[in-house]
């Protein structure tokens, strides 16, 4: 997904003179080694200086630049909060912050590095779109828009490596609509967004060879602004709605979900499942981690019948 | 930057005339940030009189922040005269019909860039300076206005780090040193902000401390800098400057005075220009 990122940010850079990289202190890798190499007056590494970053970003814009900052998901989004808040979001800049590593992935560095609760907060404030994708073409989708199109300030979450392929025949990509990336023939919807998105699919295997009930997968990679219509129609269409979500459960996607739910009275069976409002003090892998907060196969599959 | 010798003395009418036209507008509102815009009135004259390069009457190549966005009157007031914000504008300032607020708003016109929260202005200006010289290619110079209070933010330093290493030395900041803030003097809340020069040298910068009401010495300042490293000139201001009871009284901050007061501040000022 990284790769992919930065494949597209520099494919576009080329003819693009706007597009520019500000990050701290993250080392380069893949097209981002390229786009520093080719592009030297367009990338700029702060160091370890967020507000710097985003200050120096708006900075940018405010001249005509398309700049993308870009580092770990905590330091980018909640170190320089109030820059991201009133330097891009009340000047509607178009910046793209991409927030590394978010969700639990960096599992062993703690919680310091732990990035639970971007999607409340960044969708809180006004202006702001936000994205997660869920594998590397839907972020090469995802960047593509933010560098030609957005005009205004993004979060969008970044996965690490090796994310597998989930939208090979998915539906069209459009920023604000809901996916579909498996339209089954059950009645069962499940609903998700970024890396975590594996375990729908993986969820949605299960319940086939258990029940023969072929679930539907629908990737929400625009948190904000929310598809409320293309939801509200998943309510009325299908008898039990999963939505599966790496963050905290106030302010999220199971949270919102809720509240389309409550406005068009949808009786549907709605099972969410999400980290624990919980700072969790273990060091294994990303899976066992997940685990920890109640997101495994094993522990949704308990809860849903 | 213009090479024609700066003239002192409309510079000195012209603040007189901005001083006058900030007390009108005090008698509209109850909070109205006077004394800041006062402590920074010469060195904004300077700014957008003296060194920014005009197209027109009011298209520039350079750019201006005003990272205090408290002391924006001076902004405002400056914006007027250049034809830039209309009378009406500033006749309603802070009321509902109007645009203009206690802080600068970008998108009004000749705002560059929104501020009001101490500690933004100098990111913003490294990277329109950044932007200016090495993307665009040596083009405009960047401007800013820096509380001393605003020293106090770690994000000025990291950006004072920031634009030392972006070798951005067409980025020229005017610190408003009226040693005021909230709280009270600063040598006495915090004595250890000083020395600021030496610090700011030690960051990389160029800088020079001159009297910031003395408009001979800020422009001579400016027009004679190295200009291989960023810039700061640090001007030692009196906040309030110009009416004595306003002078270094922290209540001024936000006041406005009242009608009486605001006869006395008129007599004061017309006391100075005679």
């Amino acid at each position: 997904m990284r790769n992919k990122f930065a494949d597209a940010l520099y494919e576009i850079g080329k003819t693009d003179q706007r597009i520019c990289a500000i990050v701290a202190d993250i080392s380069p890798a893949g097209s981002m080694v390229n786009f520093r190499e080719d592009f030297p007056e367009r990338f700029i590494n702060c160091g370890v200086a967020e507000q710097s970053m985003i200050g120096i970003a708006a900075g940018m814009a405010l001249k005509g630049m398309r700049p993308f900052c870009y580092t770990i998901a905590t330091f980018s989004l909640y170190r320089p909060f109030e820059m991201i808040r009133d330097d891009l979001c009340y000047q509607n800049l178009p910046v793209t912050v991409i927030g590394m590593g978010a969700g639990v992935v960096y599992s062993t560095l703690g919680g310091t590095h732990h990035t639970m609760e971007d999607i409340a907060i960044a969708s809180a404030i006004p202006n702001m779109t936000v994205l997660s994708p869920c594998d590397p073409n839907e972020m090469k989708h995802a960047t593509t828009w933010c560098a030609t199109e957005s005009n205004g300030p993004v979060y969008m979450r970044l996965g690490k490596v090796g994310e597998p392929d989930l939208t090979a025949s998915a539906d069209e990509f459009k920023i604000g609509k809901i996916r579909y990336l498996k339209k089954g023939a059950g009645d069962i919807c499940i609903l998700s967004y970024g890396i975590i998105m594996k375990m729908a699919f993986d969820l949605a295997e299960e319940i086939y060879n258990e029940k023969q009930n072929e679930a539907s997968i629908i990737s929400v990679h625009t948190l904000k602004p929310l598809d409320k219509e293309g939801i509200s129609e998943v309510l009325k269409s299908y008898s039990k709605v999963i939505v599966i979500e790496e963050h905290v459960p106030h302010g999220g996607l199971s949270s919102r979900v809720k509240e389309i739910a409550l406005d068009v009275n949808s009786n549907c069976d709605l099972k969410v499942f999400t980290l624990e409002d919980k700072f969790i003090h273990f060091y294994g892998s990303y899976p066992e981690l997940l685990e920890k907060h109640g997101l495994s196969l094993k522990n949704i599959k308990s809860k849903l019948d | 930057m213009p090479d024609d010798q700066f003239n002192a003395s409309e510079s000195r009418k012209r603040c007189l005339k901005y001083r006058r036209r900030i007390l009108d507008i005090s008698q509209q509102v109850t909070a109205l940030h006077g004394a800041a815009a006062f402590s920074a009135m010469e060195m904004v004259d300077c700014i957008y009189n003296g060194f920014m390069q005009w197209n027109s009457k009011s298209e520039s190549s350079d750019s201006f922040i005003m990272s205090k966005g408290h002391g924006c009157m001076v902004q405002y007031v400056i914006l007027e005269d250049r034809g830039i914000l209309s009378k009406k504008d500033l006749d309603l300032y802070c009321k509902p019909e109007g645009i203009l607020g206690c802080h600068p708003d970008y998108g009004n016109p000749g705002i560059e860039a929104s501020t009001g929260s101490l500690g933004h202005g100098l990111g913003m200006a490294v990277g329109m300076a950044y932007t200016e010289k090495y993307v665009l290619k040596d083009r405009g110079h960047i401007y800013t206005v820096l509380s001393d209070g605003e020293l106090q933010e770690g994000s000025t330093w990291e950006n004072m780090m920031m634009a030392a290493n972006l070798k951005v030395n067409n980025l020229i900041a005017f610190l408003d040193h009226n040693g005021f803030q909230s709280f009270g003097r600063t040598s006495e809340t915090h004595p250890e902000f000083y020395p600021i020069k030496e610090k700011v040298e030690a960051f990389g910068w160029e800088t020079v401390e001159v009297n910031g009401h003395d408009v001979n010495q800020v422009y001579d300042a400016i027009k004679t800098r190295k200009g291989n490293k960023p810039y700061m000139l640090i001007g030692n201001t009196v906040k309030g400057k110009g009416v004595s009871y306003m002078e270094n009284t922290a209540i001024w901050h936000y006041r406005s005075p009242s009608p009486e007061e605001y006869e006395q501040a008129i007599n004061e000022l017309d006391e100075v220009s005679s």
